[in-house]
């Protein structure tokens, strides 16, 4: 089984190095969030008084850059289905969920990376983490988050046909996911409907999981965290292979 | 009493309110050439797929080496290989990675696929072409590709849902006379589809015939003749089916082009 997950993880890193655009936008994009995010809004958030916002904010757009490269995912399934592959792995002797899960990791491998190079980016940015050594539980998190979400993706990909209906779920599920997370501003400031949205969204737990690793400061505390990434992660994984488990063609 | 491989037990699929496979009750012997031939939109896709369980029976049951394909759907997918009517080859991956995905997916030992890779990469003469993306291939390329592919891991049963479609003489006669070849010496089934009424003449056993998702005759060639009076296959297949052009299936996915011109010319000839 595990050399049958290797070769559809190979698969997807295969395809996505041979596809010069996606390499290229794989960085821009996480620049252009660092730029956008980090720098535009640096200034406002230093007349109110709350420090750097370069600090506070690069926690939040790691889990931004994962989770939207993450959320695509999806797409590559409707992919497969019109291209014909995907019949090719439902009728192999293989159970549906390894095929999700060697689809998935394959996915989340490059929203994973994509996280890194946003780190690297913010790094050159001046951006510096509290405490170095906690790094490798930062991108524990950060893997957990993209295959998580990247999971998620390929159980709606695997729902649905077209394209459109895709981006259409897609917007209506994930993206409110993030904003009302506390990807973007500290929960102590705003009002209590926002901060009572932010704690039942499970992102907000990755962020603050991100968050505290990467700069000490921490909202929910590690523990609660940790929790709530480990429930995301199971029910996604499960949702995806659920629904890979009913895929018909 | 023969043994039967492919076992179909009143079998009815359903999209919506259109009955595709209309309680069909099919067995195949081990060992046989078997096709399928019908008109457009008869439900032999439907019929395949749901052999190789891509879709779910609305009812009845259908058996692949003793295994319900919906019941015991991994052990039955250990028992076949299949080549669809549509390519299911990925296009960015190269002829040779294709192959390689598919025998790690079928667990062939790394060393013996080696081996068999590079043995059917050359009969279907793409060998050569091992190291191409398949999006450069040209579509009989690609469907030699697919053959090749499923063959790979030995199956016990191939299905071939218009394998030749698209493919010159030459090839066709190539790739017949290699699949008889494995039938004879290994015993292979082989349950196939295809508009060519001269190939299912020269290559099946036997034969079904289905209309609008009912089986309307079956037997070997000479019989199909016989039962109607006729002197060809071709004959016998139109009395039965009727001259009228079928409505081209709506199924987008499918590629239509081809299809309807190949059965253009079965019917005009
Ligand atoms: N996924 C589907 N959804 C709805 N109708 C379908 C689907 N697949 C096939 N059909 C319909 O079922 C009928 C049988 O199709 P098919 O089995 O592909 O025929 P054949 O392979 O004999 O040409 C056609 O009318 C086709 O439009
Ligand atoms: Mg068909």
């Amino acid at each position: 089984m595990l050399s049958i997950l290797y070769q559809l993880w190979l698969r997807q890193m295969k395809r996505f190095l041979r596809s010069g655009l996606r390499i290229i936008m794989g960085f821009v994009q996480p620049l252009i969030y660092m730029v956008a995010l980090g720098y535009g809004l640096n200034s406002v958030f230093q007349r109110a008084g709350n420090g750097s916002y370069i600090q506070f904010i690069v926690p939040g757009i790691i889990v931004q850059t994962i989770m939207f490269s993450s959320m695509f995912w999806g797409a590559n399934i409707i992919f497969d289905k019109q291209f014909g592959f995907l019949k090719e792995t439902l009728v192999a002797p293989v159970p549906r969920i390894i095929i999700m899960l060697g689809n998935s990791l394959g996915g989340a491998t490059i929203s994973f990376l994509q996280g890194i190079i946003l780190f690297g980016i913010a790094l050159a940015f001046g951006f510096r983490p509290a405490n170095w050594s906690e790094l490798p539980f930062t991108f524990l998190c950060m893997a957990m988050l993209a295959l998580a979400v990247v999971s998620f993706s390929a159980g709606i990909g695997a729902v649905v046909n077209d394209m459109q209906a895709f981006v259409a779920v897609n917007n209506f599920l994930l993206i409110p996911l993030f904003f009302l997370s506390s990807a973007l501003y500290p929960l102590d400031h705003v009002p209590k409907i926002m901060r009572l949205i932010a704690s039942v969204n499970p992102i907000s737990y990755h962020v603050d999981a991100v968050r505290t690793s990467l700069i000490g400061v921490s909202h929910f505390g590690l523990p609660l965290d940790m929790a709530v990434i480990t429930i995301v992660l199971g029910l996604f994984l499960y949702f995806g292979s659920y629904r890979f488990n009913r895929l018909q063609a | 009493m023969r043994e039967s491989i492919i076992s179909i037990n009143n079998v009815t699929k359903r999209f919506g309110n259109l009955t595709a496979v209309d309680n069909i009750c099919l067995n195949v012997f081990q060992g046989e050439l078997f096709a399928l031939l019908g008109p457009n939109g008869a439900g032999k896709s439907t019929t395949i797929k749901m052999l190789t369980t891509l879709l779910k029976p609305t009812s009845g049951t259908l058996l692949l080496a003793g295994h319900d394909v919906v019941k015991e759907s991994h052990a039955a997918r250990n028992s076949f290989g299949i080549v669809f009517q549509d390519t299911s080859l990925d296009e960015e991956l190269t002829a040779y990675e294709n192959m390689a995905l598919h025998a790690a997916l079928y667990s062939v030992p790394k060393d013996k696929a080696e081996g068999r890779i590079e043995q059917m990469l050359t009969l279907v003469e793409l060998w050569d072409r091992r190291k191409s993306l398949v999006k450069t291939f040209s579509g009989g390329m690609k469907r030699r590709l697919e053959i090749a592919r499923g063959l790979l891991h030995h199956p016990k049963i191939l299905f071939l849902d218009e394998p030749t479609l698209g493919l010159d003489t030459q090839t066709r006669n190539m790739l017949w006379e290699y699949i008889i070849t494995v039938n004879k010496n290994e015993g292979m089934t082989v349950f196939f589809t295809t508009h060519y009424l001269q190939e299912a003449e020269s290559v099946a056993h036997r034969i079904a015939i289905v209309d609008h998702g009912k089986i309307v005759a079956m037997g070997d060639a000479a019989q199909l003749k016989e039962k109607t009076g006729t002197s060809s296959l071709e004959a016998a297949y139109l009395q039965l089916t009727g001259k009228q052009l079928r409505d081209e299936t709506l199924d987008a996915a499918e590629s239509s082009r081809e299809r309807i011109r190949a059965f253009r010319r079965i019917r005009n000839q």
